[in-house]
């Protein structure tokens, strides 16, 4: 993975110096709440419910166990002993001090982590496939050119006061796991018939109060004009973006109001006088990133295939995970490993700095020290042995971290709502929970197969419910908590918009409701073969309205 | 009737204004008015706390007595008086576990 330089070290060193002083400054007084706030929210630092938060940049998703032991130290120290995984693939701590946030930063610093531009209107965290570099239907490895956005994104003087945030995904496989089409801009790594890398271009996808799906601009833009062509948009964005209202501030909106072909046109004249400029990338320090980025050796390990299959002969739960949590690598004799933080009745991403030892210790051992965050809220060990599976597996369980459902209907995506969220109007974890509860036995959750739930207590979006299969939007009704249903959304290569089912449910009929569409699902699906999203697509919503609310409703 | 609800500058943690000015982590022991007079008392008190960096994000929030104890009426609010829903270890409702163990 990439190491800092010396440039990386001082920069991030001479941040906490100064947030540090920013603090001392805003305790004693000498800066207003007024002049503090935007500096601490450059750092990551929002104030909740309860108290701080504070969210922490995991680039790309990628972490080394070292980190991750670094993470399970602070939580330790300075927080209540656990951390939570996010959409964004960050880590945000719910409970700490004001006044104990710069040491915090200096011990992040350590481990070359940081907090910049996790909030604010700047280009946040770039988040890419969480396979990446493992992947069996990998292209290429997304992380070096998120990487390349990543240096020259950081503090970038021209774009740290955007109209708003704004978010860049990329992902190297056909089967897109990040999500860039609701992103403000999505890359789709690809090669061309001539077999050299470029992308897909996509702009204007967001969820949030007014969901887009992202605009192909571009079919392939090749891997040199990366830098070029993304300051060609944001300049434009920057220049023509709305700052009168800041719900209509965001990149999808100017897309939107301007239209696909007059925008495209806009970013690709700007891209013309950029395209030969200093911005054009190098081959040869593409290859100097893409050697960070170098998977490990992995030797030959051929007996994994028989020791696997005699653990899945003699344990159950063994089986169960192997079925669910593993993903084709490309080398044959390895996997990668999915690591739930969904346990059932668990909150979805939340991980005790005890688990986050034990991950840390499994990835030395077993998996290069290698570790990934998915915008799922799990995490990964990129590269393990399947000779080493059943190892893994075995003190995984121990750690409470073996729930063999990656993918099914209890790996939820669900913000922290109002448990912590100043900002919800209804909570989103208790729903979750709920959900997982409901359908907790393995044979139930294997047999309704993949399913993604996804959802937010309230209507920025953050559990990204738009594209869930099944979204859950939390909202304020009368001073009571009431939860909209949308339909047969999806955040993959062919993304859409899930459809508003009806009126929404009460806390204690919601997780009735999301059982009456799931046995929809089940007493219509041709056979096991046909997924949820499939059998939605083809049947449409009256079957689900009718289960929801009766033979009367309105049927679309 | 209402009382006022802040956050704690130095931690952040969720506060509210008791008698005599002083920032209690209780919500039951925080003062509760019950007309416009009561309010500005609690705003001017308020406005000073924070020009003075011991608080931010001061606001009036809407609360009722049952069973003798404070309710604030909006989910939030008593969310932020108890901690988080999911976890009862966690925040206000955790000390007041420990006040009842140790009872």
């Amino acid at each position: 993975m990439y190491r800092y330089d010396e440039f990386d070290y001082a920069v991030v060193k001479g941040r906490v110096d100064q947030f540090r002083d920013q603090v001392a400054r805003r305790l004693s007084g000498e800066l207003t709440e007024d002049q503090f706030k935007p500096l601490r929210l450059m750092n990551g630092v929002y104030l909740q419910l309860h108290s701080y938060m504070l969210r922490i940049a995991i680039p790309y998703g990628t972490l080394s166990s070292k980190q991750l032991r670094m993470l399970a130290e602070i939580a330790r120290e300075y927080d209540k002993g656990y951390g939570h995984f996010t959409t964004r693939q960050n880590l945000q701590f719910h409970w700490p001090a004001l006044k104990d946030i710069p040491d915090i930063l200096e011990k992040l610093a350590s481990v070359e982590m940081h907090c910049i531009q996790t909030s604010g209107n700047c280009i946040r965290n770039v988040t890419a496939d969480h396979f990446a570099g493992a992947a069996a239907d990998e292209v290429a490895d997304p992380r070096p050119y998120a990487e390349i956005l990543r240096q020259w994104s950081s503090l970038h003087p021209e774009f740290s006061y955007l109209p708003r945030k704004f978010k860049i995904a990329v992902t190297g496989a056909e089967r897109d796991r990040a999500a860039v089409q609701v992103h403000d801009i999505g890359l789709h790594l690809k090669k061309d018939d001539g077999g050299n890398l470029g992308f897909t271009v996509y702009v204007g996808g967001g969820l949030g109060r007014t969901p887009f799906i992202g605009k192909k601009i571009r079919d392939f833009l090749p891997e040199q004009d990366l830098l070029a062509y993304v300051t060609a948009i944001l300049r434009v964005y920057n220049l023509e973006g709305r700052r009168d209202n800041k719900y209509k501030a965001r990149i999808k909106i100017l897309v939107h109001e301007t239209g696909t072909e007059q925008l495209t046109a806009m970013v690709e004249r700007e891209f013309e006088h950029l395209k030969e400029s200093e911005l054009k990338l190098p081959e040869s320090d593409i290859r100097a990133i893409e050697a960070y980025f170098r998977p490990p050796v992995l030797p030959a390990r051929p007996e994994g295939d028989a020791i696997t299959a005699r653990a899945i002969a003699e344990d159950a739960g063994f089986a169960a995970w192997a079925r669910r949590n593993l993903h084709t690598h490309r080398h044959s004799d390895y996997a990668s490993v999915t690591i739930s933080l969904k346990g059932i009745g668990e909150v979805p991403g939340d991980m005790s700095a005890e688990q986050m030892d034990v991950v840390a210790d499994l990835a030395d051992e077993f998996a290069f020290s290698e570790i990934r965050v998915s915008h799922e809220q799990n995490l990964i060990l990129p590269h393990v042995a399947r000779t080493d599976l059943k190892k893994v597996y075995d003190r995984l369980r121990d750690a409470g971290l073996a729930t063999a459902n990656a993918g099914l209907i209890s790996d939820m995506i669900a913000c922290p709502g109002l448990d912590y969220c100043a900002l919800a109007n209804a909570r989103s974890i208790p729903v979750a929970q709920g959900i997982a509860q409901r359908f907790a036995e393995q044979a139930i959750q294997e047999d309704i197969g993949d399913l993604k739930i996804k959802i937010s207590g309230c209507i920025n979006a953050c559990g990204h419910h738009h594209v869930g299969h099944i979204g859950i939007l939390g909202v304020e009704k009368k001073g009571e908590e009431l939860y909209q249903i949308s339909l047969g959304g999806s955040g993959d290569e062919n993304a859409a918009l899930g459809d508003i089912i009806g009126r929404g449910f009460g806390p204690d009929e919601i997780v009735d409701a999301v059982d009456a569409i799931v046995k929809t699902y089940l007493s219509h699906r041709h056979d096991q073969e046909e997924s949820f999203l499939s059998a939605y697509q083809r049947l449409g919503p009256a079957p689900f309205k009718e289960a929801l609310y009766g033979s009367d409703a309105k049927v679309a | 009737m209402k009382l006022l609800a802040a956050n704690r500058l130095i931690d952040g943690i969720a506060v509210w204004l008791g008698p005599d000015g002083n920032w209690v982590e209780d919500i039951q022991h925080a003062d509760v008015v019950r007309d416009a007079a009561g309010e500005e008392q609690l705003l001017a008190t308020a406005r000073e706390a924070f020009s003075k960096n011991v608080i931010v994000d001061p606001e009036l929030i809407e609360v009722d007595f049952i069973d003798s104890e404070i309710r604030p009426r909006r989910l939030r609010e008593r969310i932020r008086a108890a901690g988080p829903s999911i976890h009862p270890n966690l925040g206000k409702q955790a000390a007041r576990q420990a006040v009842v163990q140790l009872i």
